[in-house]
């Protein structure tokens, strides 16, 4: 039902804010629209069509907005005449709205919060606790991002195709990374980071429109794979368990099918990019329900297609660790000291990683230190005691 | 909605200007780019400017005017001239920007939307 309704909100603000190249005159409508609701719809009962009920009335709105902002400018409005019928189709835009917002002209940081708000909803708040900024300070970097889209005047419409597929990649990236800031912190559950359902909603809106864009179908693979292991991420007590640790039975099931068909489809269109191939690390990982064993060679030659598409800190630490289980500990450290220290002094998966290594190799001095770097440098408190944990094994078993 | 395409140049660009070799080749380019923005119909204004030893900046100081030698602002960069267009929407002013020489020649280029007067 809440799906449903961010579905319907995401529409609304996207088709209002079109018109008027202004997503912030769209929300403001569109709120009084709803406070309307309030006093109306109990009164004379649910409209037929509650969404085109909620279209006119905050038109009508924006309207008069309009009409206020030129009598005290004296500008002319472009926007009167052109309303048409109260009752015309109701558009998915959202797409449109999503490019706007993951605009190359858009600060990147603010792209992903953006979005959340604009097309979901979300109140800077919750946006705010998300990306681990103060609520002041998100509220204000996402009126300065909407006063740029309004006074820039930006496009709400489709690109061509040679540029539509680069705006996709920017707009996906800020999909994953809405995605990622719940994933990276394990207590996400607990602590309200979580944004993966709605990073799912995003990705599903522009499949919708694109049904058939390999990098989308890649994405939603993607996170469908992670949300189906989102329950076994941590046990009864909430210790944070490793992937190897994990018990793959207990992964979801509906996630995982939704995530192999997409997969499948992407195949089919022969087009490989970097989320297709992260999706097919997930899968590998998850054949090891049927096989009991995760196959580590064709993991790792999965992370070295990944490198060659998107060398990122983060895949090269991953790289690292699936290096390990093939060809060894020695060769892993190599390939995980040799990415530039300035990339990886305070990236926690790059010291907890080389920890782990250490401790393999029996160098438990330099290991219990790396151990007390990730730990420093942990953000939840689940993974903070499964550091500990190891670190003390390392100390006690020398 | 009018744009203003804004080439700001470090000391290499300002030189290639007077660079017998570099010159023409540059010049060209700006004339080719200028009459490609005509023949859209988008050209709304523009200009080349000298470079900023020939700037002189004035301004208020404690009720008095001051007249001084130089920029407004010691940067390596400066304003080295600017076109205005008139196009739907910023996305078509970037795509009239990516296509100024300057780029090529290491300059930064900026682009602004005009305020609509009231």
């Amino acid at each position: 039902m809440e799906a449903v309704a961010r579905v319907a909100y995401g529409r609304l603000v996207a088709m209002l804010a079109a018109r008027g190249r202004d997503i912030m005159a769209a929300e403001d409508a569109l709120q009084e629209a709803f406070l309307a609701a309030l006093t109306h719809w109990p009164e004379q009962g649910l409209p037929e069509n509650p969404e085109a009920w909620l279209l006119t009335v905050a038109r009508r709105r924006l309207i008069d907005a309009q009409r206020r902002d030129a009598r005290s400018t004296g500008t002319l409005p472009d926007l009167i005449g052109d309303h048409g019928p109260a009752m015309d189709a109701l558009s998915d835009d959202r797409l449109e709205l999503m490019l706007v917002c993951a605009h190359p002209a858009i600060d990147e940081a603010v792209r992903a919060p953006l979005i959340l708000q604009t097309v979901l909803g979300l109140n800077a708040e919750r946006i705010a606790a998300a990306f681990l900024v103060a609520p002041a300070t998100m509220g204000q970097r996402l009126v300065r991002a909407k006063q740029k889209v309004r006074d820039a005047g930006m496009r709400f419409e489709l690109p061509g195709p040679e540029v539509l597929e680069e705006r996709l990649e920017a707009l996906l990236d800020a999909i994953y990374a809405a995605y990622g800031t719940g994933w990276e912190d394990l207590g996400a559950m607990t602590n309200g980071r979580d944004l993966g359902e709605e990073a799912l909603l995003l990705a599903q809106a522009i499949h919708v429109r694109l049904p058939e864009h390999p990098e989308t179908l890649g994405l939603l693979a993607l996170m469908h794979h992670t949300h189906a292991r989102r329950h076994t991420r941590r046990d009864r007590n909430g210790r944070f368990v490793p992937l190897e640790e994990q018990d793959p039975r207990k992964w979801d099931e509906a996630d995982l099918r939704m995530a192999e068909a997409h997969l499948r489809t992407a195949a089919t269109l022969g087009s490989p990019g970097r989320y297709q191939v992260e999706a097919a690390i997930q899968s590998a990982h998850a054949s090891a329900r049927l096989t009991g064993r995760t196959d580590a060679q064709a993991v790792l030659r999965l992370y070295d297609a990944l490198l060659m598409l998107a060398p990122s800190t983060g895949a090269r630490v991953a790289h690292a660790a699936a290096t390990a289980r093939v060809h060894g500990t020695e060769r892993a450290l190599v390939l995980l000291e040799a990415i530039d220290p300035a990339l990886t002094r305070n990236y926690q998966a790059w010291h907890a990683l080389r920890a782990d290594l250490l401790r393999e190799l029996g160098r438990t001095q330099d290991a219990s230190e790396a151990y007390r770097t990730a730990i420093g440098l942990s953000q939840d408190a689940a993974v903070r005691r499964f550091l500990q944990e190891r670190m003390q094994g390392t100390i006690q078993g020398q | 909605m009018k744009y203003a395409i804004l080439i700001n140049e470090g000391p290499e660009q300002f030189a290639i200007r007077n660079d017998a070799d570099k010159a023409p080749a540059y010049w060209g380019a700006y004339t080719a780019y200028g009459e490609a923005l005509h023949k859209a119909g988008v050209f709304a204004g523009g200009a080349g400017l000298q470079p900023p030893h020939t700037a002189t900046t004035i301004r208020h100081r404690d009720g008095k005017r001051v007249v001084q030698d130089g920029p407004f602002a010691d940067t390596k960069e400066q304003l080295a001239g600017f076109y205005v267009v008139d196009v739907p929407d910023l996305d078509a002013a970037l795509e009239w920007a990516s296509r100024c020489p300057g780029l090529e020649y290491g300059s930064t280029i900026e682009v602004r939307p005009e305020i609509g007067m009231p």
